[in-house]
């Protein structure tokens, strides 16, 4: 099942529309839930059965076992939901930035700054 | 009756949230997004608002997937601001308005926008930070707060244009009021920015300063556009500009618009960051 898609697409960017709403529901779930410390915790005491208690899928959960947020948003993440799973690492959104674009970090900063030129 | 004073803008950027809980305003990094603020404090000083209408979008604390609402308003006596998983402080509860809510419900009902009521709502970094912004910690001021949030989190979020129309019922309902209130209404996020996708970390200086500059006299220009320019000109959540433009609606028809300060600022974390105060008179 899809719903119709919005427009033409913009490069390196997924809408979150329906499509990646509904395949992405269990894993955006997940990382909601980790607005409470007890969930965070839950989580780092036992990630698979902690990802299996939400429904994730086998895409879903390698996306969270390689904490990659390219492949998390792939298995339908949300990045508002996923910031959420990123600070239980304490990764910043240069961190995330950096490791969607393959840069290092320091470069992600610079090109940051550069755009301000 | 109620005056609306004006309105203001800022961008809520959650790491401004750690900034501000370690005073890091003089801070090299810091300092040329927080210097804009005291210029805002020197104008509410004078107009004294009591009231302020936040519109801002949800980033997953009180709303999720299983229902989202496109036009949500807070109606309730206060608003908590809560822990949301990555570590900016909690800065406590806000004191609401609900009769001025309900009002508001009931007039902008009546121009046939439906809105969604929440006589509960946990307020994210979205409200909390331009809260502090302008007025401190909510403990260290009086104002009484009325949050409404838009949808920016799942597409199709609500146009440019109907936002900009959804402002001017605001605006409708707020003058309408018969209280002796002084309301300004505040559009929060922005500017451009991406988080997501290979693309993230794209800011647009040249668009930005564009919005800043058609927002004060030719609003609806910036209201034709579709969500699909604005996603490409400022990013994934850049579209966060639909609500400045929610904002400005609400001054329009209501008097004369004048800027009397603005900011802009790159980067703060991976933003555009902007702020302006828009006077009511
Ligand atoms: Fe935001």
């Amino acid at each position: 099942m899809s719903t119709e898609a919005i427009e033409v697409e913009i490069p390196g960017t997924v809408m979150f529309d329906g499509n990646q709403a509904m395949k992405g529901y269990a894993l955006n779930k997940m990382c909601y839930s980790f607005n409470g410390a007890a969930a965070r915790e839950a989580f780092r005491a036992d990630e698979e059965a902690y990802m299996t208690s939400f429904g994730l899928n086998e895409q879903q959960k390698q996306a969270i076992r390689h904490r990659n947020v390219l492949e998390l948003i792939a298995a339908g993440g949300n990045i508002y939901y996923l910031a959420k799973f990123a600070g239980i690492f304490g990764l910043s959104v240069q961190d995330v930035g950096a490791q969607q674009t393959g840069m290092t970090v320091d470069e992600f900063k610079a090109m940051l700054v550069k755009q301000g030129e | 009756m109620a005056k609306i004073v004006g309105g203001l803008t800022s961008s809520h950027i959650p790491s401004v949230g750690n900034a501000y809980a370690r005073k890091l305003f003089q801070d090299p990094y810091w300092k040329p997004f927080f210097d804009a603020y005291p210029k805002i404090h020197t104008w509410l000083g004078e107009k004294k608002p009591d009231v302020a209408v936040i519109l801002y979008n949800d980033h997953g604390l009180n709303f999720f997937l299983d229902k989202m609402p496109t036009f949500a308003i807070g109606a309730a006596f206060e608003y908590n601001n809560q822990d949301e998983g990555w570590g900016i402080p909690v800065v406590g509860t806000f004191k609401g308005h609900p009769e001025l809510s309900w009002h508001i419900i009931n007039s902008i009902q009546a121009e046939n926008f439906d809105l969604t009521t929440c006589q509960e709502m946990a307020v994210d970094h979205g409200f909390a930070v331009p809260a502090q912004l302008f007025w401190g910690n909510p403990d260290e001021n009086q104002m009484r707060f009325i949050p409404i949030c838009i949808n920016t989190v799942q597409h199709p979020i609500p146009t440019p244009a109907r936002c900009y129309a959804f402002g001017q019922a605001l605006g409708r309902a707020l003058a309408s009021y018969k209280g002796d209130e002084k309301i300004v209404v505040v559009g929060t996020g922005g500017l451009s920015h991406q988080l997501d996708g290979e693309r993230a970390g794209f800011i647009n200086k040249k668009f930005d300063l564009y919005c800043m500059d058609k927002i004060v006299h030719e609003p609806e220009e910036l209201a034709k556009m579709t969500t699909h320019d604005l996603v490409l000109e400022a990013g994934a959540q850049g579209a966060e500009f639909i609500l400045w433009l929610a904002m400005r609606g609400a001054l329009e028809g209501q008097g004369t618009v004048t800027k009397v300060m603005e900011n802009y600022h790159i980067p703060i974390s991976n933003t555009g960051a902007g702020s302006m105060v828009l006077e009511l008179t």
